[in-house]
């Protein structure tokens, strides 16, 4: 294994050693997408009863939210994959160490991949003993949804990670927050066509947009839309080169204002 | 190409050479400047230290001296001047001597929830560093903390924290060793353990060792020469028995008390 390889695999092996010696830490892996799974899986038995269009297609409420759950859960691990560092005072430990940015980088998206498949996955195997619904429904183009949405959740956490670099750990409100600013816009649960039509352009420049409207295509057309997925793929190349120079532009900032040895609770 | 050229490269070497004839000191400070919009905090600091020689780097609180580190480190960006470490220039490769340098701390903390050993098991892969658990335990050994490498840092007193810092700190046998503070908040047993495992080092390994630290005994104790800096600026450099002849006083602490009040040697 080379250097570069180690270096990685060392952040990931912290997250691990992080991981399996602290049970709220393993409880909070699975926690909130079994219950958000839970949610909207009884939401959905209600609307199966009282919404035609639901009940033309069960499945698309929970494959929204599980699929909700992949952005949500690999931005938030990202970003508090990072934070563990801050709050034990190991940044700089780290910085002065040969790990590059860009391994670090690299190590925060690994780890927060595996938990975002034993979180989601965990909900999903769930979702199908308690309500007979499979997210494997989705098909092949699950795994381009699962990744695309993934990348987004890493962009946004990177770029929030950066910001606690820059401004401290006073600005982590905003990381725990920032994702669900998109959320609304993203068409999770209704299609981007319900939006105000001054608010679609916006809707658009979102990657999730297009997978969702994807994911709906799949579920209600039973169509898989190569166009919508094109555009996700597209944006999220922006959305993720936007990520990765603001964690580095704001990492640069931190270390020209003297931050990164007062960075800590 | 010129005769004696080589292009930007051949000028990057140039700024670091020191001569066919001279040894090429373990680390090269030339004008170190660091300035926080109007605050000047380090001024035009040069100093140098050769391999197998300490060097303390003494001041009041706000003097400079861990922005001197900080910037030595790559976790404070200078505003200008110049550092070769280990024959690198930090301020543009800095790599290299990243791996065969570190830096300790009562400021910078491990993990506080992964144990000692796990601790070591990280930062030896961030090293590249084989048989990492045979070093491990030899530098349990030798500073005495052999009982605690299986419980976590967090439940770790401040001298057994510092103990294990300073272990974690020689884990890549590091050719230039630089600390903050070593002893600071250690009783008296427990801070002789540490500067003998210092003077130990240094004589095994031929290390260069730079420490800032407020304890003008230590510094007697292990330091060759001592830089003085007083609001950024570099105002005393020499042996610790030099400085107190030249200040006609009895020990290293009233020097540094005639250096904080202003008065002349």
């Amino acid at each position: 294994m080379n250097d570069a390889a180690r270096r990685v695999g060392a952040i990931a092996l912290r997250h691990y050693y992080l991981v399996r010696g602290s049970w709220p830490r393993i409880l909070d892996l699975i926690y909130w997408p079994a219950l958000q799974m839970l949610l909207w899986g009884f939401i959905t038995l209600f609307f199966m009863e009282n919404s035609s269009w639901v009940a033309q297609t069960a499945g698309v409420l929970l494959s929204a939210a599980l699929l909700w759950d992949v952005l949500f859960r690999s931005q938030i691990s990202l970003f508090t994959g990072f934070l563990e560092e801050p709050w034990s005072r190991n940044l700089a430990n780290l910085l002065i160490t040969p790990l590059r940015p860009a391994e670090f980088m690299l190590a925060l998206a690994a780890t927060s991949l595996a938990r975002t498949l034993i979180g989601v996955g965990g909900a999903a195997v769930l979702a199908w003993l308690l309500f007979d619904f499979s997210l494997l429904a989705l098909g092949a183009p699950l795994a381009a949804f699962f990744a695309n949405l993934a990348v987004l959740g890493w962009a946004i956490g990177l770029l929030v990670s950066g910001l606690v670099l820059r401004f401290g750990l006073g600005a982590q409100g905003l990381g725990w927050a920032l994702v669900f600013l998109i959320q609304p816009v993203s068409g999770v649960f209704y299609p981007v066509a319900v939006l105000p039509e001054w608010l679609r352009p916006v809707a658009w420049t979102l990657p999730s947009s297009h997978l969702f409207e994807g994911m709906r295509a799949v579920l209600v057309d039973g169509t898989f839309r190569a166009d919508l997925l094109a555009n996700a793929i597209a944006l999220n190349a922006v959305w993720l080169t936007a990520g990765v120079c603001g964690f580095l532009f704001l990492l640069r900032r931190a270390r020209e204002l003297g931050l990164i040895l007062q960075s800590g609770e | 190409m010129p005769v004696g050229g080589g292009g930007r490269r051949a000028d990057r070497r140039s700024r670091f050479d020191y001569g066919n004839a001279m040894p090429e000191p373990a680390l090269r400070v030339v004008d170190l400047t660091k300035r926080y919009r109007s605050a000047l905090a380090v001024d035009a600091v040069s100093f140098a230290v050769e391999s197998g020689e300490t060097v303390a780097l003494l001041g009041g609180n706000g003097a400079g001296k861990t922005t001197v580190l900080g910037m030595l480190l790559g976790l404070v960006a200078p505003t200008s001047g110049r550092i070769a470490a280990l024959g690198c220039d930090m301020r543009r490769r800095p790599r290299g001597a990243l791996a065969r340098m570190n830096f300790s701390s009562p400021y910078v903390d491990m993990p506080h929830r992964l144990t000692v050993r796990e601790n070591f098991s990280v930062f030896a892969r961030l090293y590249a560093l084989d048989n990492a658990g045979a070093r491990t335990a030899a530098l349990a050994r030798e500073l005495g903390f052999e009982d605690l490498l299986d419980r976590p840092v967090g439940t770790l007193s401040a001298g057994q924290k510092t103990r294990a810092s300073l272990a974690r700190a020689l884990l890549n046998r590091p050719d230039l060793l630089l600390l903050d503070e070593p002893t600071a908040s250690l009783d008296p047993d427990t801070a002789d353990v540490v500067r003998t495992a210092l003077e130990a080092y240094r004589e095994r390994t031929g290390a260069a060792i730079l420490l800032a630290s407020h304890n003008m005994a230590e510094v007697e104790r292990l330091c060759d020469r001592a830089i003085v800096l007083k609001a950024g600026r570099t105002v005393a450099c020499g042996a610790p028995a030099a400085l107190i002849a030249r200040y006609g006083r009895r020990d290293l602490e009233e020097v540094f008390l005639d250096i904080a009040r202003g008065r002349a040697a």
